[in-house]
């Protein structure tokens, strides 16, 4: 029994957690705070639902998608950032489960393109005015 | 069909011929172009008759029909597949090219035996592609009993109006890039030429218009996660053609208009039907995986992607080999309203870039082996700011004069609209803050341009201003109207998950919602549990019944949502699954003036009507009167 305590007490904050955050009822279910939902619900929006095709897993009615809103509202609730939440789901899944493909050297170009157009047009658009003058 | 193809061959081959120069050959190259016409939609008739009858011994009909499916299904589900959906491609292209032969008048007759044979040269290819990789009228033997069913999500009104609209614009195109390679044979481009192709462009970009906005709202009430839009590459499919239609048919503003920018003009044209092809090719070759994509044959893809690279890759050729003997045209400053329709076709082209790269980078990607996911938040960042820019262009285009114009007299003239967005932009930052930094100044740039778009029309004699300028305003003011809804729908929608048990209530917005119970629902080829909600506001009530719908055949479930449309906003409700304990899921938002972003698209596409109205009714003026008179 002295040996059992300890080790129940330090697993009883755990149990209450599981208890109170069941994780299927945040699939479904707001956070009471209204800021910490806001920001589970942009974060959800920009995560894509890895076993259905083009949907966040916001949109998304699969099990999988509803297993892993629970755990990012689980995660927001609990105080983590969801920057940091969005990191370990890459670092799990790969960049395929962001929408908002992280800076890498396989999306430079990517993130580069509206940059680059822009350039390319006003420098297309000067030359020929300048030639029009 | 056959038949048809073999008259496509015909008229290509005859307007080569004519155009060596022999007269007689040249005389039937209309009447070929018009009886195409007619064998095509002959075909597309052939094929809604036996849906209609459920002939099953039509491959087709048997795979993708049911005769259990209400009749207006029936006939739509003749394109709600990819055989049937790429007849329907060719038969608007024939139709397309009949109408030219036949309203045509103001082209050189040179000129417009190339572009007889250019669109010839597109219906052969494509004609070719039905005949030997999806023949529609394929025969099953035996014939089953009875058909597999259409997609659930197909079985709606919106099948019947979303893809024939969008195919038209898509065709439309077409006939503009056909305007283009025969105008580049003839070496002819010039104010003329414009003028002969500016209706064509108008009519599919109003096409294009509306096939987006009404494959938007579909969506919006069909998939039941109340988003109207999520750059999912099918969309994109969509959006850039119409990018590029925009961008095009403002150009060819300035080459009628002005005689400028001409060979811009012309590689417009070729890039907008190049978006078209693209379209088609991502969407039907099974890329990429979406209620759009019914053909999962690699071989298909294969060949639409080589009619791709043969048609725009030998207009490319042709624009290269030719574009020196298009001359430079007129010239003009840069603050002018040329000036402002270059800045209007750069900031397009630039949306177009970007949305192009941002569809195609997965692709890409995974051929290098790399897994990525490109989605709104990056469309949203890099397009978003770029299209704000655009809005103020198109705030400002309308108030500069032809030519040159002085920039403080511009900014004099400007005074109102900046003012207005000046107002908004405070009031919001007073009274609706904390809003995203987009939707904040979305709403405050919609409305500057809601002032922008009507003020051409100041101190102006109503009853005297063209039917075109008309045209241009209500166009800008839709562009501002829908602004303003998804601006809307971004900042202030409220959503509520909650499980009720029949009885309860919550509220959501300005609505109380109470639960009155559930109940099962049969119809002819499904059946489903459907929640009666009871919506209050402000003491008026009223009800609604969205249901969780099970299709037989194929067996499928699907989500119908239930709105509630009133005029400063939607109530958009969805039953989700039971939790066992008496409690069923419900899914409700509040969503302030969304309507507001489909009515703007309607607007856009009534003032491109006002503007197609307005140009093709003083040509029949000016035409010379009857010697009787």
């Amino acid at each position: 029994m002295r040996i059992l305590l300890p080790i129940v007490l330090a697993l009883s904050p755990a149990i209450a957690l599981a208890q109170s955050t069941a994780p299927a009822a945040l699939a479904d279910t707001q956070l009471a705070d209204p800021t910490q939902e806001a920001a589970a619900k942009a974060l959800m929006e920009t995560l894509r639902c890895v076993v259905c095709q083009g949907q966040s897993i916001a949109d998304s009615d699969a099990t999988m998608a509803g297993d892993m809103r629970a755990l990012v509202r689980q995660r927001i609730q609990a105080g983590e950032s969801p920057i940091a939440i969005r990191d370990w789901l890459i670092g799990r899944y790969g960049d395929y489960i962001s929408y908002d493909p992280p800076l890498s050297a396989a999306t430079s170009l990517l993130w580069a393109t509206p940059v680059l157009l822009l350039g390319l047009g006003v420098w297309i658009a000067r030359a020929s005015f300048r030639r029009r003058r | 069909m056959w038949l048809a193809a073999a008259l496509a061959a015909l008229q290509l081959l005859m307007a080569a011929l004519g155009l060596k120069g022999n007269g007689e050959v040249m005389a039937a190259v209309r009447p070929v172009a018009v009886v195409q016409g007619v064998l095509a939609i002959v075909a597309m008739g052939v094929l809604i008759a036996v849906f209609w009858r459920s002939d099953m011994s039509v491959a087709l009909v048997a795979a993708n029909s049911h005769s259990a499916k209400p009749w207006l299904y029936k006939v739509a589900g003749a394109w709600g597949n990819h055989e049937g959906s790429m007849l329907l491609w060719v038969t608007i292209l024939g139709l397309a090219g009949g109408a030219v032969a036949l309203l045509e008048r103001r082209l050189p007759e040179r000129t417009l035996i190339a572009t007889l044979g250019a669109q010839a040269a597109i219906a052969l290819g494509f004609y070719a592609f039905l005949l030997f990789a999806s023949n529609p009228f394929a025969r099953l033997e035996p014939a089953p009993a009875d058909g597999m069913g259409l997609n659930p999500l197909l079985q709606d009104p919106g099948l019947a109006f979303h893809p024939p609209t969008l195919y038209a614009g898509y065709v439309g195109l077409s006939v503009a890039f056909s305007f283009a390679v025969g105008a580049l044979v003839t070496r002819d481009v010039g104010r003329e030429f414009a003028r002969a192709m500016r209706p064509w462009v108008l009519g599919a970009w109003i096409f294009l218009t509306l096939g987006i906005t009404a494959g938007s709202y579909w969506a919006y009430y069909e998939l039941g996660w109340g988003g109207w839009w999520f750059w999912d590459p099918v969309e994109n499919a969509s959006l850039m053609p119409w990018l590029a239609a925009t961008a095009l048919l403002h150009s060819v503003t300035v080459l009628a208009t002005r005689d400028g920018l001409r060979a811009w003009t012309v590689m417009l044209a070729v890039v907008a039907f190049s978006m078209s092809m693209l379209g088609t090719f991502l969407v039907r070759s099974g890329i990429l995986t979406s209620v759009h994509a019914f053909a999962v044959d690699p071989r298909r893809g294969a060949f639409i992607l080589a009619l791709l690279v043969i048609y725009i890759g030998g207009a490319l050729v042709l624009f290269a080999a030719r574009v020196g003997t298009v001359r430079q045209g007129t010239m003009f400053d840069p603050v002018s309203r040329e000036g402002g329709l270059v800045a209007n076709n750069l900031l397009l082209s630039v949306i177009l870039g970007i949305v192009l790269i941002g569809t195609l980078y997965p692709i890409v990607a995974a051929g290098f082996g790399v897994q990525l996911s490109v989605g709104p938040p990056f469309f949203n960042k890099a397009a978003g700011p770029i299209a704000l820019l655009l809005v103020a262009i198109m705030a400002v285009g309308p108030l500069l004069r032809w030519r040159r114009d002085e920039a403080q007299a511009v900014i004099a003239r400007a005074t109102w609209p900046i003012a207005a967005t000046a107002f908004a932009f405070a009031g919001l930052i007073v009274f609706a803050m904390p809003i995203g930094v987009l939707p904040l100044l979305g709403l405050s740039a919609a409305t500057g341009l809601a002032v922008a778009s009507v003020a051409p029309l100041w101190k102006r004699d109503l009853r005297r201003t063209p039917l075109f300028t008309w045209g241009m305003v209500i166009a800008h003011l839709g562009i501002a109207v829908s602004l303003a809804g998804m601006a809307c729908d971004a900042a202030f929608t409220a959503e509520r998950l909650i499980a009720l048990r029949p009885g309860d209530a919550t509220r959501i917005g300005p609505y109380r919602v109470t639960l009155d119970g559930i109940s099962p629902v049969v119809a002819d080829n499904w059946s489903a549990l459907q929640a009666q909600l009871t919506v209050t506001r402000d003491g008026g009530s009223r009800r609604l019944y969205p249901q969780s719908r099970t299709f037989t055949d194929p067996p499928t479930t699907t989500s119908e949502s239930a709105i509630a449309t009133v005029l400063d906003g939607q109530l958009y409700t969805v039953l989700g699954v039971a939790d066992g304990r008496g409690r069923w899921q419900l899914r409700l938002w509040w969503k302030p003036f969304v309507t507001l972003i489909w009515f703007g698209g309607v607007l856009v596409a009534l003032g491109g009507a006002l503007s197609l109205l307005g140009r093709v009714r003083p040509r029949r003026r000016s035409r010379p009167e009857p010697a009787w008179l």
